[in-house]
């Protein structure tokens, strides 16, 4: 019973985990960019998608499509007003400027967090499910909503997986993130490439903040541990390795459920960060890295 | 070429003298006659409970004001907000009173602040009151050594006293009306939760509620399934809880995932009625404790401010904003017995204080009592509420003199009654 439990309730925070951490690694991957303000975005998905439905009285689907779009929106300006502007800028030495992006997206991910706690305070906000009730799988009653989360989050990342495997713009994204030079030979223009992955990012956060904001609720103060816990899986999975973050966001994800039930909820993140640092130890490309 | 004629310069400079002494002399004999009188509100702006309490400072001050003020000095407002952080407050606090010269101090609803505050109240010598923090240390704190900190007053219930009034309620509404018999406690793991599960596990056992389990759970927590599973695995009539920093997400769980238990204890965003829009309605059954609340008449005061608090605000405030504006008046009322805004002498009019607020009779214990400079628990004083949010609303339920309505539960919640 309790086995079951955990593999139920470990499948749905794993999926969702993995989802957050899936457009993290593919930016990651694709242009070099650790974008620290990840958590900040995901979180504004959920706002936007909470404030839509209470203070506009929008229905829940469009709320949830108001915090895609919103996502999908900070993500674009992230590209454009933070990275884009250090990435080209001639003032800061080319080996610095991985540093810049850094700092300029945790600064970025800050401001955005000050201005959700300014305007909807500090304080948790849950988007409406979009399916309520409870389902008994055999005997463990579980919230419709958290299969209907893991439901989409497979799916989205499985249509990710088609989009970046069979078709003409996904084929441009990996060979982006192979051989950056080779593509620009081939007559592709890189920074289109970038903008089409920043806005699948957006897209992919949304979706991850806004099935957050329905199965636990977010607050301003979630911006940081979510921003470090998917920077945990995509290192732990290997920097810029899509099926390593899959598979580290599980691991990860189980890793917290089985803490949280069998020894105490308060103590839930500390096995994973461990096995980070062991895993840095003996591996320091993370699971499926390439080096 | 240039066409326009100027002034001569020696005109010009004659004005602006006679202005700037006309103007000295105007400002220095207002100041002789009417000098404000400053309180500082240092608070969580950015969070549910805390956000009412700059709110309802201010919404005092404007009615003291429009009245007259204190002996003809108006009452002037300064606030900041502590983004929740002890440091943050203690900065304030520095600022408060070095810089702005602030008379009062009213701060924050958070335990941990305000105890980092106190030895900043003693050192400064200036009245601080709280509006919101509970832990019983504070007025402990203020006993062991009253001559140092006695410029900190307490206007808030202590955690002992919060525990007795959760059990006064449960006694009524859930041994006696549901005929319950087990509980289990359910709280977060800060100051004030230390001495009120002490109080619990103390008067739950003798009103008849056998304590099964007792779940301390950290601050930070997001996902409470594990939680509630635990809970619902040891089969107790009733969850007491004691929340303040968490709310909306343990309150929205417990609904999403149907957990047949009802919650009944300290909820503190739950006071606040912007708490049923943040939880999408999910707070439908939750019983929470409060010391005052919309359309309740613990004393003839109660309506008036809550409604004219909705009318600024846009919402009925948390049990900090009853509290806070409470302060407000018997500040004001201290200063205007004391005759001075000189700290000692406030002090010594603060203890004489019986003021009849919103949430009840206003009394401070005295030095010889255990929990020096609190307000008084007890009937005739401040009993304190219990209050069940019902179809996106805060209904009273206890004490029978002020109920508004009777328990009412969502229909997944499994009320034993025998």
């Amino acid at each position: 019973m309790l086995a079951l439990q955990i593999l139920i309730d470990g499948f749905a925070i794993s999926a969702l985990y993995a989802l957050g951490a899936t457009g993290f690694t593919l930016i990651f991957g694709v242009s070099g960019v650790l974008n620290l303000s990840h958590g900040a975005i995901m979180v504004l998905a959920a706002v936007a998608a909470w404030a839509a439905a209470s203070v506009l009285h929008l229905d829940t689907y469009s709320g949830a499509l108001v915090g895609i779009v919103a996502a999908l929106i900070c993500a674009l300006i992230t590209y454009f007003a933070v990275v884009q502007p250090i990435q080209k800028s001639r003032r800061i030495p080319n080996e610095e400027k991985e540093i810049f992006v850094l700092t300029g997206t945790l600064l970025w991910g800050i401001m955005i967090q000050e201005l959700i706690a300014y305007f909807f305070t500090n304080n948790a906000k849950t988007v409406l499910p979009i399916v309520g009730g409870v389902v008994d799988i055999l005997g463990v009653r579980t919230p419709t909503n958290e299969i209907f989360t893991a439901l989409v989050c497979c799916l989205v990342i499985a249509l990710l997986w088609l989009l970046v495997n069979r078709t003409r713009t996904g084929k441009a994204v990996l060979a982006a993130s192979m051989n950056p030079r080779g593509v620009t030979l081939l007559g592709l223009e890189l920074s289109n490439i970038y903008i089409v992955v920043w806005a699948i990012y957006g897209i992919l956060a949304g979706i991850a903040g806004v099935l957050l904001g329905m199965f636990l609720g977010v607050s301003s103060y979630s911006v940081g541990p979510l921003t470090a816990s998917a920077f945990s899986i995509v290192v732990l999975g290997g920097l810029g390795s899509v099926s390593g973050s899959l598979i580290a966001a599980f691991v990860v994800g189980y890793l917290e459920t089985l803490t949280a039930y069998l020894v105490s909820p308060a103590y839930r993140t500390i096995p994973a960060l461990l096995l980070l640092i062991i895993v840095m130890y003996i591996r320091p490309q993370g699971l499926l890295g390439r080096r | 070429m240039m066409n326009t004629s100027k002034p001569p310069a020696f005109w010009s400079v004659r004005r602006l003298l006679g202005a700037t002494a006309i103007g000295l002399l105007l400002s220095s004999s207002q100041a002789m006659a009417a000098d404000p009188i400053k309180f500082g509100v240092i608070a969580e702006a950015q969070a549910i409970a805390g956000a009412s309490i700059p709110q309802a400072a201010q919404l005092a001050a404007d009615e003291i004001n429009a009245k007259g003020g204190v002996d003809g000095r108006q009452i002037q407002i300064i606030t900041y907000d502590n983004h929740s952080s002890s440091a943050d407050s203690v900065r304030a606090f520095q600022r408060a009173v070095n810089e702005d010269k602030v008379n009062a101090v009213i701060a924050s609803y958070i335990s941990e602040v305000v105890l980092a505050l106190m030895p900043w109240a003693a050192r400064l010598k200036t009245v601080m009151v709280t509006p919101g923090a509970a832990s019983n240390e504070i007025s402990l704190g203020v006993h062991k050594d009253y001559d140092k900190n006695k410029y900190t007053f307490h206007g808030y219930l202590t955690s002992a006293s919060l525990a007795l009034s959760v059990c006064d309620a449960a006694k009524e509404l859930l041994v006696d009306g549901k005929h319950m018999k087990t509980a289990v406690i359910m709280s977060e793991d800060a100051a004030w939760t230390t001495p009120l599960d002490v109080g619990y596990e103390q008067c739950l056992p003798k009103i008849g509620l056998k304590v099964l389990d007792h779940i301390r759970f950290s601050p930070d927590t997001t996902d409470f399934t594990p939680i509630f599973n635990k809970i619902e695995g040891s089969k107790p009539d009733v969850i007491i809880t004691g929340i303040s920093h968490v709310g909306v997400q343990p309150t929205v769980q417990w609904k999403n995932q149907q957990v047949p238990i009802p919650m009944l204890g300290i909820s503190s965003q739950a006071t606040n009625e912007t708490f049923g829009k943040d939880t999408n309605g999910a707070a439908d059954g939750v019983l929470f404790q409060g010391v005052s609340g919309p359309g309740v008449a613990v004393t003839p005061k109660s309506i008036p401010f809550a409604e004219a608090f909705k009318k600024k605000y846009g919402n009925y405030p948390s049990y900090a904003g009853y509290t806070a504006y409470d302060e407000v008046y018997y500040l004001a009322d201290a200063i205007k017995r004391a005759g001075s805004t000189n700290s000692d002498k406030m002090v010594d009019a603060l203890e004489k204080t019986d003021w009849e607020g919103t949430i009840g009779r206003v009394q401070f214990y005295g030095k010889n009592d255990q929990f020096t400079h609190t307000i008084k628990y007890g009937k005739g004083l401040i009993t304190g509420l219990m209050l069940q949010w019902q179809d996106g609303k805060q209904v009273a339920v206890w004490p029978k003199e002020v109920a508004k309505g009777q328990l009412k539960f969502p229909s997944f919640v499994k009320v034993t009654s025998n």
